[in-house]
């Protein structure tokens, strides 16, 4: 399957990160370049619950391809989900339905953001974006 | 200056962990385990596992013969004497089920049940549930700025219609002990059922429920470096005849027909189906090597400890305290900083803290916050696992900042 470019650049970067210092500095860089999400998507309805920070997903299909944005309050989550983010925008709904995502992770060297003791919320903005899609 | 703890190498998880470059320092959700643990859960499963209380072979009598010896140990630890009862149960969070369940009928609509602020779900979520199965009052003592319960605001909450109170010996996020004489004396003065919740408490220093009063003590074994699946309830025996048998099975049972049954009093009566007995066993193990241990000492480490990581902590920039911590552990926020954020980079450096509510919601809203960072300490910590902590947690905020 062919890579969004920004997944290739993330696959590239985080590929090349040498230790847990300079993974946390790429999903700080990550998540600061996250594109703004207005005010009035930030409501309850968007909320994604079950992380310890507050996170918020919108999906959006244009063109019958994919264009979701989120943003949360904690700095790591946000580079997690524009790692996500990076990976999925842009699919149709039946690239979206293929794409393995704990995969993606893996292939980061992020797979340990997964483990089901993580209380960070990726997991439960997996399968709030699986049943936005769904729907 | 160091603090070594002459009980490390007794915990073969620590080295365990070590070597994993895990610091563990979430003590107050549970704790490693001593050897002599170790050996008991190995012994009694090596040398013939058998269910107690029902079988007259002599694998039965064995396990039974330590089954109650650990009963015994128990009441002893806690200086029970002959005054109550103990009775085991899955973990505490079972044992105040137990009380919610089995005290129902005696409350009527309008009674009140007070509690504290700073209650875990534990020791929150069985009677407020009850107040809603029983149209009951659930009223809850406010805390002063030191995370202490407001003697004052108590006297003018507990009256004539407070029919139970249940509060905690020590919170698992302000680590201050309550003062539970003062609010006993209240309960008591109104002839309330009195419930505390010693999850927290018993792990640090002797407690003694005939000098306490209290009608019910709960605690949890792992929390006490004991098994888990494992939870203890003393109840004074005057307290017990208040209970009504709860869950219903195998050996809780006299006398049982197909329409009726008859049933065991205190503590078998309120132990349906088989117990977790080799955890039981366990847990004996555990106090006797901890009855072996100078308690003096083990109270005077545990307070330098604490001392240690308060000074560490106060040396840091932006940090804000959650209470007066006394013991045990420190929760804390760090300004302009997600706890969230904290949590990740400590434990990509391997440091076992929690970071979240604590089992405790209402009262981290009470502080305008969703979380925190926990750091709890057990007798086997030394001044070198909270060197590794700051460390890390300087090595986080410069990222972070």
């Amino acid at each position: 399957m062919n890579l969004p470019a920004d997944a290739v650049t993330a696959l590239d970067t985080f590929q090349a990160a040498a230790g847990w210092e300079q993974r946390a500095r790429l999903l700080m860089q990550w998540g600061d370049r996250l594109p703004a999400m207005s005010d009035v998507d930030k409501v309850d309805a968007n909320r994604v619950h079950g992380c310890e920070s507050q996170v918020w997903l919108v999906a959006a299909l244009q063109d019958g391809l994919w264009q979701f944005t989120a943003s949360s309050d904690a700095r790591m989550i946000r580079g997690l989900v524009a790692l996500l983010l990076a990976r999925v925008n842009g699919l149709s709904a039946v690239e979206l339905q293929a794409v393995d995502l704990p995969g993606w992770f893996d292939q980061l060297g992020l797979s340990r953001q997964l483990s089901p003791s993580r209380s960070n919320g990726l997991n439960a903005v997996l399968q709030r974006m699986r049943s936005l899609s769904d729907a | 200056m160091m603090i070594p703890s002459p009980w490390r190498a007794d915990f073969p998880a620590i080295a365990a962990l070590q070597r994993q470059d895990q610091t563990y320092l979430d003590n107050a959700a549970t704790t490693q385990k001593p050897q002599a643990l170790l050996d008991a859960l190995a012994h009694y499963y090596a040398n013939g596992a058998a269910n107690v209380h029902r079988a007259q072979h002599l694998p039965g009598a064995h396990a039974t013969q330590a089954f109650e010896d650990s009963r015994s140990k128990v009441a002893h630890w806690l200086n029970a004497g002959d005054c109550g009862q103990i009775i085991f149960t899955h973990g505490a969070t079972s044992a105040l089920n137990l009380l919610a369940y089995g005290l129902e009928h005696s409350f009527n609509p309008g009674d009140e049940i007070v509690i504290s602020a700073l209650e875990h779900h534990a020791n929150l979520l069985p009677w407020q549930q009850l107040a809603h199965r029983r149209q009951l009052k659930l009223r809850v003592l406010p805390l002063d700025t030191d995370g202490l319960i407001d003697l004052d605001a108590a006297a003018s909450m507990i009256g004539p219609q407070t029919r139970l109170l249940a509060v905690s010996q020590l919170s698992n996020v302000l680590g201050a002990w309550q003062p539970l004489p003062a609010l006993l004396a209240m309960a008591k003065a109104h002839d309330a059922l009195t419930v505390v919740d010693g999850a927290q408490g018993v792990v640090h220093g002797r407690h003694d429920v005939q000098a306490l009063g209290c009608d019910f003590y709960v605690f949890s074994s792992h929390k006490l470096y004991g098994p888990d699946g494992l939870g203890v309830l003393f109840g004074r025996n005057e307290a017990l005849q208040h209970l009504r048998h709860w869950q219903f099975g195998g050996e809780m049972v006299l006398d049982a027909d197909y329409q009726h049954a008859r049933f065991r009093p205190a503590p078998l009566g309120f132990e349906a189906g088989t117990p977790p007995i080799a955890s039981v066993i366990g847990l004996g193990a555990t106090l006797d090597y901890l009855a072996g241990l100078d308690q003096d000492a083990v109270s005077v480490h545990e307070a330098a400890l604490h001392d240690y990581l308060l000074k560490g902590l106060h040396a840091r920039n932006g940090i804000r305290l959650l209470g007066n911590p006394q013991l045990a552990l420190a929760s804390f926020v760090i300004e302009g900083v997600h706890n969230a954020d904290l949590a990740h980079l400590l434990t990509e450096q391997g440091i076992a803290v929690r970071a979240g509510h604590h089992c405790a919601m209402p009262l981290l809203k009470s502080f305008g916050l969703a979380g925190a960072i926990r750091v709890s300490l057990a007798l086997y910590n030394d001044s070198e696992d909270l060197e590794r902590f700051f460390d890390a947690l300087d090595q986080a905020l410069e990222l972070l900042r």
